[in-house]
């Protein structure tokens, strides 16, 4: 197990999944040119779930969760967010995108911009929120994410660990319902990756519905609900975060877990 | 055995060094010129001989250049004068030529007691470029700005001041339509339509409209025909307004071949290599000669324009690839992010990608302009008296046929003049945003 990460008690109070559906994906398949890559996906994700997206390079998870924002196009099945059918029509998936998160493996900051003017163009561009309250908001995340000294820096004076933080915050500034994680911490270096979790952790104390796709299974047994091992674009298996790490069912699933664990 | 080892080997540091001066032969001018001027046997023998061979150089020009004589009517007197100065037959320049000339380099035929009309346009032109160049001046000259072109097209033509607020209408009417049509149409119909109205708008109604107002209320300076610009003057206006122009064009040309619309991208991509592949001197002849034969009989269409038009196109093509050059260079994971915070694709490019891609292409995009407003000098084969054309009809005079060396030195300082601080305004911005960014 990866020993780093938590090392706290986790406040459980706010974590409460409703039965409400936020996402619902259903036989969902998508292909690269003639390559397969996610095959019949069946997934119903409840408001304030915490799922972390577990599996080989190359399953298909991050393609997965693009698919969500329409990052990446699913040719046959449906993909339902908040109520609203991701099709070809532009205005639902501008829509969409401005409800779910997305933090990126490599943070994808925008490098001509200061941390603030990162973090308030989307909520002044497409929320139309007045400059004043949208860096008021932007102040508020950043303070969160305990970076606000650095707001009028720009994203090349920052270390990683502060980038990804920064890419949190001007997320959480559009207000999202939804928050998509793809490897957020896979670019850092262990230093870092404890503030990035922390601030995931956070995050997940307040009822965030989150999709991780991660390696850090330290961060799925503290906080995730459910834990997804996909492999050759399936989901394999998925379970809650005690009974997935300690009684693997699939083959596949037990030679993965060994192989990330075993050291 | 092993704690003397361990011994040895251990060690902790208890006070930190403090940084000293390097040894001063190391430092300062010294050391540079030892280590770039004389560090080898070899070196100090290339740098002696470098020197000489520039002493020489100069040695031949200067003395040409200083001692030349600005003060005389004719080549004839010239040499008169000099034979008189510096003995029968020294080699001196006869600068008279442009002090008795420099008006007709300058502004061709224009008519002498308007040459403050193009000399206010080229201050309104520097003022109204502030804003632009230099985003620390007051964000609200940049309505002059917007405002200036028209103001200088009537400056330079004169005539009726309702033909150019005739034009700015069109522009207004473009943008009314951008905007009142965005939220039916769409990004995409609205723009089509807002470029298509005011064409159709200068087309057909624009002479009217501003033959009514000029009927109603007739405010005027004197009028000044296209033939009449020469000179530098004439570089100047079509050389600026084709880099104005070709700016916007280009970088639409560069979206366009990156768009997955088929036709647009198909357009686009056609457009540049076409345009590339020709040489722009027939794109010239074609415009000054062939044109002709396409447009309705007794259309008169002011071969200046034509001439901008074309120089225009021409130089759109090579922005685009050099813009397009930018926008392969930004990682994917910029068009993602934007994509994933909802930015629709106008908004996006404007305020995501276009500004890093252009800055990338700065060092290119300032070449082009340079490129440009040099190849101006090819009108002169069509017939426009741009300052080559001049010195041509100045040589073919009685009073100057023979002078070539101090006309072309002036013409060749000035173009240089206007490239250099191009491509000097080219560093700074560079060194600018890099300051800013990093």
């Amino acid at each position: 197990m990866s020993e780093l990460a938590i090392d706290r008690e986790i406040d459980r109070s706010h974590m409460s999944v409703s039965d409400e559906v936020a996402i619902q994906i259903s036989k969902m398949n998508k292909w690269y040119g003639t390559f397969h890559v996610l095959r019949d996906i069946d997934l119903t994700v409840y408001r304030g779930e915490r799922i972390v997206i577990a599996g080989p390079s190359g399953s298909g998870k991050s393609t997965l969760i693009r698919c969500i924002n329409r990052l990446e196009e699913h040719q046959s099945g449906s993909i339902v967010v908040d109520g609203t059918e991701l099709g070809s029509d532009l205005k639902n998936i501008d829509k969409i995108r401005s409800e779910v998160g997305m933090v990126f493996q490599h943070f994808n900051l925008f490098p001509h911009l200061t941390i603030l003017e990162n973090c308030t163009l989307a909520p002044i561009w497409v929320r139309k929120t007045p400059k004043k309250e949208a860096e008021a908001t932007a102040m508020h995340f950043l303070e969160k994410v305990k970076i606000p000294e650095q707001a009028h820096k720009y994203p090349g004076q920052l270390s990683g660990g502060q980038q990804q933080r920064v890419a949190i915050a001007r997320s959480l500034c559009m207000k999202p319902r939804i928050m998509l994680f793809d490897e957020p911490t896979s670019a850092l270096d262990p230093e870092m990756i404890k503030e990035v979790l922390d601030t995931m952790v956070e995050l997940a104390e307040e009822g965030m519905t989150m999709l991780c796709v991660t390696h850090e299974m330290g961060f799925a047994q503290a906080v995730a609900n459910r834990v997804i091992f996909m492999d050759a674009g399936q989901i394999v298996e998925q379970n809650e975060p005690k009974e997935f790490f300690n009684n693997p069912q699939n083959e596949r699933t037990k030679l993965f877990l060994s192989q990330i664990l075993g050291h | 055995m092993s704690d003397t080892h361990a011994q040895t080997v251990a060690y902790v540091r208890t006070t930190m060094l403090p940084p000293q001066d390097p040894p001063r032969a190391e430092a300062g001018a010294i050391k540079w010129l030892r280590e770039n001027m004389f560090s080898s046997w070899l070196n100090v023998i290339l740098t002696l001989l470098s020197l000489y061979l520039i002493w020489s150089v100069l040695a031949l020009i200067l003395p040409w250049a200083a001692r030349g004589i600005w003060d005389a009517a004719s080549l004839t007197e010239c040499r008169a004068i000099r034979d008189q100065l510096y003995g029968e037959g020294s080699d001196v320049a006869c600068w008279a030529v442009i002090s008795d000339r420099w008006q007709q380099l300058l502004f061709g035929f224009y008519p002498q007691d308007l040459y403050w009309r193009p000399v206010l346009s080229l201050v309104l032109f520097l003022v109204a470029v502030l804003p632009v160049l230099f985003t620390e001046m007051p964000r609200k000259l940049l309505i002059l700005t917007g405002l200036a072109p028209f103001v200088i097209f009537w400056l330079l033509w004169g005539g009726s001041i309702w033909s150019a607020v005739s034009i700015l209408l069109g522009f207004a009417l473009g943008w009314a339509v951008l905007k009142y049509t965005s939220e039916p149409l769409g990004a995409l119909g609205s723009m089509i339509l807002a470029v298509v109205v005011p064409l159709l708008y200068w087309f057909l109604l624009a002479g009217t409209v501003a033959g009514a107002l000029h009927a109603v209320l007739p405010i005027g300076i004197q009028e000044v025909q296209s033939k009449q610009f020469g000179g530098f003057m004439l570089s100047i206006i079509i050389g600026l307004a084709g880099i104005i122009l070709s700016l916007p064009l280009g970088i639409l040309l560069a979206l366009g071949r990156q768009s997955d619309l088929f036709f647009i991208n198909k357009v686009s991509v056609g457009f540049i290599e076409i345009i590339r592949g020709v040489p722009l001197i027939v794109w010239l002849f074609t415009a000054s000669l062939l044109l002709n034969y396409f447009l309705p009989p007794g259309t008169n269409f002011d071969l200046m324009l034509r001439v901008i038009i074309m120089v225009t196109l021409f130089s759109s093509a090579y922005i685009a690839e050099v813009v397009r050059g930018g926008l392969a260079a930004l990682p994917k994971g910029q068009y993602e992010a934007a994509d994933a915070l909802g930015l629709d694709y106008w908004k996006s490019m404007r305020l995501i990608i276009l500004p890093q891609a252009l800055k990338i292409s700065i060092p290119g995009i300032v070449n082009t302009f340079i490129g440009l407003f040099k190849d101006t000098t090819l009108v002169v084969f069509i017939g426009l008296l741009d300052p080559i054309g001049l010195s041509n009809s100045i040589r073919a005079s009685t009073d100057w046929n023979g002078v070539y060396w101090e006309l072309f030195i002036f013409i060749g300082l000035m173009f240089f003049i206007f490239c250099f601080t191009m491509g000097r305004y080219s560093l700074f911005l560079e060194k600018k945003l890099r300051r800013e960014h990093r």
